[in-house]
């Protein structure tokens, strides 16, 4: 027993002298450490992710602003403890100058901290929780993608005012994402006269909807059903199975382009808004939807539109610093001053908190080109993430939650 | 036989690099998985003590961890607590809660226990995740600052890492101290021959239960220091997969031996963290050394290689010794 | 009224999905000693190769087929060189299946991408079967006709058959039915196959309800040990009674106590285990 001592530190120093440390050269290519994931339940979303990102790497051939673009890519498993080794693996070890990740909110939140201690910007792809544009301000943060609610706020209105619902029921995945877009939801829609008289929250690994389907009341003019990751693809199916006839509205990852290519249709109707449809018919869009399709045979969707975006956004900060990164906060202030004009989303500007101010579409799921899209029927232009609030009114209520009711 | 100065020699020497890792390694990175590996160990050693030594295989034991890193950040970032009460919270409580699930869980024994045990683990979990004003749900409770004892600066990676050492140091002390003591030697009577030992005599439960909250301590203990080290806690930590693979460390390192924990706790440590760099499918990787560890080497892979240098030895020197069985070779459910 | 009606259904429905899960995960304990913790990852490892199937041309029927065969040969396998090589170590033999869990999980991600994806449903069972003011799912009817004739099926075949006669000898005493000739370990292969199978072809069954996806295994493992540890060790009985029961408790738990959805089937488990660890119908305590 004594002998393993030795047999234990042997082995970690062997496995860790092994190191060397890079010295990251300012005139040399640019280090992008991407986290994404290739393990467990989010792999798909992480797949997609690199699909998005490679394609718009590719579009610079490897350079951006005449600078040579690295990527190292690691695998979080989608698990915080690991997201923060790895995020350290990137910068420590590899020499890291920009983060592109991660996937989850939960594990952006896990490495809020690190970021801050080594001042390392980083640009989210994915990850929507409110708070890290709102209330829990990281200046080394800046976003690629909407809030959580941004898109709902446009949407509660549209529903009440345009497709004039008086009473709606919510289904939603029981996690901050759902709760969110939720509460976006509902304040709009009651603060323009609906009432949501249901809020039913399933568990994110539900394993069948039977049981929530048939709660919901048989007297509402339809269901709101917020969903992340294959959620929507189960529920929509249940839901016609059941003889359900309620119209249903999504949330934009209810009928992601990642899941809605698995779909059939039962998919056709449901009304959703988001800050990207694949189908918005732009020329750049058009362009940018074409690549992807010849790439990877697929529509582009909530991630690979997100990751895309975050290495354009890191495309047009190196433009305005000119490739050089040597003054963090110079680079840190150029991320945050992303004004984009034509993008897939449309034009993108950056408010002061780090989010992207965002032109909303509400989308209907149509058979188009014999393959499910989500067809744009109205753009909400240049909407930000506190919808017509104003920051400082907005703020000032705590964080959308699952009990989230709206001030009377 | 082996010669006492020569063990001396070979525990100074595992203590010199152990000790002199920080300068060893060129890049805090790995001084950072270095600390990771202690903690790990912790948590397995722990763990072992209940499969080892007690032939209880606990499929829950996530459960101390993620409860004590979840009410040390709470009560030290969210309840304003100091960081030392925050701490006596947390360890205490969670020990208390391993005095509730050892009396629930030793209810049964063999698979039931593996069952009880992993139905709490996931009652946790799930308490955890839909307890959000109280958890963040699945957000996670962040905010945790790290501590300051006696001066010392936990936030650099060195320090920390020596500050978690401490711990794992203390920990092998301890549980090689309960081993040796009367309740250990009882405990590992009640592993291999729980009958003869109610005939003794002995009260079994009792000894298992105690075993059970001594553990939960240590677990507790490994919960603090991870908690310490992430600044951040999630439901991930009470999963099922954090309990599987905890169980993993310590069957891969060899159960019923003081340090096979900690050589599997550095395997899994460095195959998730470093290795899934270079290797993307790294969970066939994981899945496969553990198959085969179990198949070729079914006490473990300390005790495997120590067996295999005993044998190189015999050759050189013609001596002779009997290897132990471990708990996982027994017929024991 | 209608509330309890249509929530009991649900519960029907999902209690005979664990049925087909559980069923086979029964077997293989009650016999063998076995806690197959790869039973999961066989399940959705079948699910996904129906899922093939029916991409690449073959019918509903056939994939279901084919889902249960190649697990079947994947199980019979595993129980041949790596199981039976640790005969006589229940402990090491859960541990492995653990492992192998592991694996055929990521190999899954490998070679399916881990998109989630819907098993198509039949045709002619789609749509919703209506009376009076309530709707129900016929696929969900169907899935029930199928558990019950499945464990009428299981039931003959452990009590009227021949093979039936030597899995029950096995299960109450493995000694003796080896003394008395039985060749236990033709019996161990043929009763591992059957449970991998019914795991696989299962898998395929419930794939237009529940969808494949990476994560199917572990969210599916802890509902099949929660049925078996409730039911009770190696009996059929105990396993479809328990599948119910749990599938009632899912079913109006969810919908009458929505804050403890998360723990409503691990708190039953709890109780019983600690008032009865011989669950509902063993007769051992495992």
């Amino acid at each position: 027993m004594m002998r393993s001592s030795v047999l234990v530190s042997a082995a970690v120093a062997t496995l860790l002298v092994s190191a060397s440390l890079v010295e990251a050269a300012d005139n040399g290519p640019l280090k992008v450490g991407f986290l994404t994931v290739r393990s467990g339940a989010l792999a798909a979303g992480g797949r997609q992710m690199e699909e998005g990102l490679k394609l718009c790497i590719d579009e610079h051939h490897g350079e951006m602003a005449g600078r040579k673009i690295e990527v190292i890519t690691a695998d979080t498993a989608g698990q915080p403890a690991v997201t923060k080794t790895k995020a350290q693996e990137l910068v420590e070890r590899d020499g890291a100058q920009v983060l592109i990740g991660p996937l989850a909110a939960f594990e952006a939140l896990a490495i809020d901290d690190y970021i801050r201690q080594t001042k390392t910007p980083i640009i989210s792809p994915s990850a929507a929780a409110e708070d890290l544009t709102q209330r829990k301000l990281n200046p080394w943060f800046v976003r690629a993608v909407g809030t959580s609610a941004q898109p709902y706020h446009p949407f509660g209105e549209y529903a009440a005012k345009e497709l004039h619902y008086k009473k709606i029921a919510i289904i939603a995945d029981d996690f901050a994402f759902g709760h969110e877009i939720a509460a976006g939801f509902q304040r709009m829609f009651e603060q323009n006269g609906g009432k949501i008289v249901q809020k039913l929250w399933s568990p994110l690994n539900t394993a069948e909807y039977g049981t929530y389907i048939t709660q919901i009341d048989p007297s509402v003019d339809a269901v709101f059903a917020a969903f992340a990751g294959g959620n929507g693809i189960k529920f929509l199916s249940e839901y016609k199975n059941y003889g359900m006839q309620k119209p249903v509205l999504g949330s934009m990852t209810t009928v992601d382009e990642g899941i809605l290519k698995r779909m059939g249709d039962e998919a056709l109707g449901v009304i959703s808004a988001g800050w990207y449809s694949a189908a918005t018919d732009t020329p750049t869009n058009k362009k940018f939807v074409a690549a992807m399709r010849k790439a990877y045979g697929a529509d582009p969707g909530y991630y690979s539109v997100g990751a895309y975006m975050a290495c354009q956004f890191l495309n047009n900060a190196l433009e305005q610093v000119k490739s050089d990164t040597s003054n963090k906060e110079a680079f840190m202030k150029a991320l945050r001053n992303v004004n984009i004009t034509d993008s897939p989303y449309g034009p993108v500007k950056i408010d002061k908190y780090g989010q992207p101010i965002l032109d909303i579409t509400i989308r209907n799921v149509e058979k188009k080109d014999g393959r499910l899209q989500n067809v744009v029927i109205k753009t909400y232009p240049s909407v930000s993430q506190f919808w017509t609030y104003g920051a400082e009114e907005f703020l000032k209520s705590p964080v959308y939650s699952r009990d989230w009711t709206p001030a009377k | 036989m082996r010669t006492p100065t020569f063990n001396w020699v070979l525990w100074l020497l595992g203590l010199a690099a152990l000790l002199a890792l920080p300068w060893l390694v060129t890049s805090e990175y790995y001084i950072n998985i270095a600390s990771q590996i202690v903690i790990a160990a912790i948590l397995a050693l722990s763990l072992n003590l209940l499969i080892g030594f007690g032939g209880m295989i606990s499929l829950g034991h996530a459960a101390y961890l993620g409860v004590s890193a979840y009410l040390a950040i709470y009560m030290t970032a969210h309840a304003g607590f100091g960081q030392l009460s925050g701490a006596l919270i947390a360890i205490g409580s969670t020990t208390a809660l391993a005095m509730l699930f050892g009396y629930l869980s030793l209810r049964a024994s063999g698979l039931g226990f593996l069952m009880i045990t992993l139905a709490l683990g996931q009652i946790l979990w799930g308490i955890a995740y839909r307890w959000a004003s109280l958890t963040g749900g699945d957000n996670g409770l962040g905010g945790m600052k790290r501590p300051h004892p006696f001066g010392l600066d936990l936030t650099h990676p060195a320090i920390f890492y020596y500050f978690v050492l401490f711990f794992l140091g203390l920990a092998l002390w301890c549980i090689a101290r309960f081993i040796q003591s009367g309740l250990g030697q009882s405990l590992q009577g009640t592993r291999d021959q729980p009958r003869r030992m109610r005939a003794l005599g002995y009260n079994v439960w009792l000894i298992q239960w105690l075993s059970f909250v001594f553990a939960g301590f240590w677990g507790a203990v490994a919960g603090l220091l991870y908690a310490y080290y992430h600044q951040f806690v999630s439901p991930q930590a009470l999963h099922l997969t954090t309990s599987a693979e905890t169980l993993l460390m310590v069957i891969a390192g060899g159960t019923g031996t003081l340090f096979g924990p900690v050589v599997g706790a550095a395997l899994v440590v460095i195959l998730k963290n470093v290795v899934s760099a270079y290797i993307t499918r790294w969970l066939i990787l994981l899945g496969a050394i553990f198959v085969a560890i179990v198949l070729f080497m079914p006490e473990g892979l300390l005790p495997g290689l120590a067996a295999w240098i005993h044998r190189l030895k015999e050759c050189l020197h013609g001596d002779k010794k009997t290897t132990g069985v471990s708990a996982i070779t027994k017929d024991r459910v | 009224m209608n509330f309890w009606i249509i929530q009991g259904l649900n519960g029907l429905a999902f209690g005979s999905l664990l049925f087909i899960l559980a069923s086979g995960f029964s077997l293989i304990f009650g016999l063998m000693r076995i806690v197959n913790l790869s039973h999961g990852a066989y399940f959705m490892l079948g699910a996904y190769v129906g899922l093939s199937a029916i991409e690449a041309g073959a019918n509903f029927w056939v994939a279901i087929l084919l889902g249960g065969i190649a697990i079947c040969v994947l199980g019979t396998l595993i129980e041949r060189f790596v199981l039976r090589r640790l005969n006589g170590q229940p402990l090491a033999q859960v541990l492995v299946t653990l492992g192998i869990a592991f694996i055929i999980a990521d190999a899954c991600v490998w070679i399916w991408t881990g998109d989630p994806r819907p098993v198509p449903m039949p045709a002619e069972l789609t749509g919703a079967f209506r009376v009076a003011q309530l709707a129900f799912p016929i696929y969900r009817l169907f899935v029930i006709g199928v558990a019950f004739a499945l464990a009428a099926a299981l039931w003959f075949l452990l009590e009227r058959s021949r093979l039936g006669a030597m899995i029950r000898a096995g299960v109450d005493d493995l000694a003796m039915a080896r003394a008395m000739g039985i060749r236990t370990s033709l019996l161990f292969s043929a009763v591992f196959c059957l449970g991998s199978a019914l795991a696989g072809a299962g898998g395929v069954l419930a794939g237009p309800i529940l969808s494949v996806y990476p994560g199917l295994d572990t969210d599916m493992l802890p509902l099949a040990l929660v049925v078996v540890i409730l039911g009770g060790v190696g009996s059929l009985l105990g396993a479809f009674v328990g599948s119910l029961i749990i599938g009632f408790i899912y079913s109006y738990g969810q919908a009458l106590f929505p804050d403890l959805a998360y723990v409503i089937l691990f708190l039953p488990m709890v109780l019983v285990l600690t008032l009865r660890p011989t669950g509902l119908f063993g007769r051992q305590a495992i």
